[in-house]
């Protein structure tokens, strides 16, 4: 019988598993029953290794990571109640042992400084005489960022940089130490974060703090409101995805390669007596698709855009023939611009301003832009294309050219259509996307697990 | 639970074993190393390209003095090319020669030659069948197909194969096994059940200065720091391929052999090309660092 202390660790662990499921992190049983082993054998006195270990057991993917680190904060806490080891009685004293700590990059201080940066700024009552921690709120009062130049100056009168050389000569250090200590502040505004939700489980039950106070991981992450911050993580996911897509796109060249064709080869054999001197192979079916992919541009699609175009960057760099062209009103090829345009640069603003995007108005027009492509771009499609048309089928009650799309269909090998929004925002208001799907395969393709899935499963091999 | 190996019979045991043997491991890495020879289960590691998971593999070969039995996956690699293959020539020439004898009826030749003397194993097989224990390292499973998942699974679990004449073959001695991944394709839920999982990452500043100090030891500590440094903004930026610890190795052993007692924009200018590999990347990366422009002062 176990003892009470064991089956309180596994009812924590099946909580934790249940909250993880919540935010769509697949765990088996069986990773619960291995997470328990470990945490025997790792014992609870040591959280980070605790933590490492049952991350190991339960998780599949690096990105779920980040989520898997908060709830498991939420599920076993450092320490319950107020932490206040940095005692500050002021914002500006607070601020003063920020700089320092920046400048030192000193983890322990950076993380007792967010206890109290918590504890001394972040309270909120909410009316219902419950009261809660607000990690915006810490943020906006303390507002860390402002420490940056401070701790930069800080950081190299220590290393003696300044004093050394007399008059200030520069550093090559000078050069990138301002996005260090970026990134020392990102990771601070994080552990502020971590703490006011550890402490609103005091006050609240820990499943409601779970469910809404922990976001989603980058791969649940909606693209349209994707912000500029989740962008490398976003190309860092995109981009084995598009050379998956290009694997699964020529994976035809490889298969049936070297395979003995019976039937030929006792054919053949006939003219030596029946012995199968000359063994006839199977012939390897010649396959070579291109991509062609047309994007909407227009700016109710705007932070789509960004998405798309790290889509677009990535199957440029995978595929030995990529086209891509880009619409509001009209269409126009942007196969070029893509190549010599920065990652993630955002092509709405830039569409908008361009004559070639916009010759029947600023908003978008399916119609015209379809009309468009079908007219200048019909040599480029192919029986072997696959055509990849990214938006949201809004059409902003203009004719949506459902005839060019059919006639795009019709001709090319395979049409998906990918809308950013939401299912069940179709078909309403100025959105017809069901007269396009009636045509083409159209998918809900909102995070980058909805990605995953369109690129493992839909796409045709 | 088996008994572990001596040398990783804890986390802190994992950390000075893989140290000793030349492997700097974060806490991470070690307690995952430990808790997979604890568990016996196998050990899938991800994370960019040259972080050091094939190196972590012969690390543990090292430490728990074992041999490494390594299957470098590819495009196409097979059941023959990773567990067994029979020695077809042999075989040939053995019936050729009974045939020439007499002594023995076909019956005794028919079984005799699916015997183990023209038995080839491949790395899977020689894994399991292996006399000693072995750390086996399984690179790169995605550039393989999905039916190698399949034959692994087995394997995995298990740690046994079947070979249909020779029947089911038990590890006598469960191997350290770890597979190792680039993400270019997804695993299956099936195998990474199978196995603990480790995302490698670039390691944090101070673990990476102590990597360099390791493996370059001609270099100085505020060299070091510097280059560690530029080489974590360069991966902070938005680049095709940030730098590995591979490259900041690479670069630290360029630097040894340029003699450099300090680094300058002109320097990191012209060396940039042992870190960055692609054109792109380099012209980024002279713009973010503003290298086109000569220190003053």
């Amino acid at each position: 019988m176990p003892s009470t202390a064991e089956s309180a660790l596994g009812d924590r662990l099946v909580e934790l598993t249940t909250s993880l499921r919540d935010h769509g992190i697949r765990v088996g049983t069986s990773e619960v029953a291995d997470a328990a082993r470990i945490a025997t054998a790792l014992g609870l006195d040591d959280r980070i290794r605790l933590r490492g270990g049952v991350a190991a057991a339960m998780l599949r993917r690096a990105g779920d990571r980040e989520v898997f680190d908060r709830l498991f904060d939420l599920y076993f806490p450092a320490a319950p109640g107020r932490r206040t080891v940095a005692r500050a009685e002021s914002v500006d004293e607070l601020r003063d042992q920020l700089v320092q700590a920046l400048a030192d990059n000193d983890a322990q201080g950076l993380e007792d400084l967010a206890a109290a940066a918590v504890d001394l700024l972040g309270e909120v009552a909410n009316g219902d005489e419950q009261q809660g921690y607000s990690s915006a709120q810490t943020i906006s009062r303390l507002q860390p960022q402002r420490a940056i130049a401070a701790a930069r100056q800080q950081s190299r009168g220590a290393r003696g940089e300044h004093s050394g050389s007399g008059q200030g000569g520069e550093q090559l250090s000078d050069r990138f130490d301002r996005e260090e200590m970026r990134a020392r502040v990102a990771a601070f505004r994080r552990r502020i974060e971590a703490e006011a939700l550890r402490r609103n489980t005091q006050v609240r039950s820990r499943e409601r703090v779970a469910r809404f106070g922990v976001g989603s991981g980058i791969e649940q992450r909606d693209f349209l409101s994707a912000g500029t911050k989740d962008l490398d993580e976003l190309r860092r996911h995109i981009d084995p995805l598009a050379r998956k897509l290009a694997a699964r796109m020529s994976a035809r060249r490889a298969a049936g390669r070297g395979e003995i064709d019976v039937r030929r080869t006792l054919r053949r054999s006939l003219s030596t007596g029946g012995v199968p001197i000359d063994p006839a192979y199977r012939e390897r079916r010649r396959h070579r698709p291109d991509l062609i992919v047309l994007a909407d541009l227009s700016g109710s699609v705007g932070a789509f855009s960004t998405f798309t175009m790290l889509l677009m960057q990535a199957l440029h760099a995978q595929f030995r023939k990529v086209r891509a062209y880009g619409f509001v009103s009209s269409t126009a090829e942007i196969t070029d611009v893509l190549k010599d345009a920065e990652p993630g640069a955002p092509l709405g603003i830039w569409a908008r301003r361009t004559r070639e995007f916009t010759a029947h108005g600023t908003s978008s027009s399916y119609g015209t832009a379809f009309r468009g492509f079908v007219r200048s771009e019909w040599e480029s499609i192919g029986p072997r294309s696959t055509v990849l048309i990214l938006g949201d089928a809004r059409t902003n009650y203009g004719d949506p050219g459902v005839a060019h799309v059919a006639a795009i269909a019709a001709r090319a090998r395979h049409v998906a259509w990918l809308n950013p929004e939401p299912a069940r925002m179709w078909d309403t208001g100025d959105s017809v996307a069901a007269a396009y799907g009636a045509i083409v395969d159209m998918h809900e393709c909102r995070n980058l697990d909805q990605l995953r899935a369109f690129v493992a499963r839909v796409l045709p091999v | 639970m088996t008994t572990p190996h001596p040398a990783l019979a804890g986390v802190d045991q994992a950390l000075q074993s893989l140290a000793d043997v030349g492997y700097l491991a974060s806490d991470e890495i070690a307690t995952t190393v430990y808790l997979a020879e604890a568990l016996g289960k196998p050990l899938l590691v991800e994370g960019p390209a040259g972080v050091g998971k094939t190196e972590l593999a012969k690390a543990v070969s090292r430490a728990i003095g074992a041999d490494l039995i390594r299957l470098q996956c590819y495009e196409g690699v097979d059941e023959a090319r990773a567990l067994y293959e029979w020695n077809h020539a042999a075989q040939l020439l053995r019936i050729t020669a009974e045939r020439d004898s007499h002594e023995h009826a076909w019956q005794d030749v028919k079984s005799d030659i699916f015997g183990e003397e023209f038995l080839l194993p491949r790395p899977l097989l020689a894994a399991i069948r292996s006399e000693e224990r072995v750390v086996l390292l399984i690179d790169e499973l995605d550039k393989a197909d999905e039916e190698m998942e399949g034959l692994l699974l087995e394997i995995l679990s298990d740690f046994q194969v079947t070979v249909p004449e020779l029947g089911t073959v038990t590890a006598r001695h469960r191997p350290f096994v770890v597979l190792t991944s680039n993400a270019t394709r997804e695993l299956s839920e099936a195998l990474r059940r199978r196995c603990l999982f480790l995302h490698i990452d670039y390691p944090d500043p101070q673990l990476e200065a102590r990597i360099v100090g390791l493996q370059a030891p001609g270099l100085d500590d505020t060299l070091t720091q510097t280059l560690v440094r530029i080489v974590g903004a360069l991966r902070a930026g938005s680049l095709r391929k940030p730098p590995s610890v591979a490259e900041t190795l690479d670069w630290a052993h360029t630097l040894v052999a340029l003699g450099t007692k300090e680094l300058d924009p002109a320097l990191v200018r012209s060396t940039l090309g042992v870190i960055l590999k692609h054109q792109d990347d380099i012209r980024v990366a002279t713009s973010t660092l503003d290298l086109d422009r000569a220190l003053d002062g």
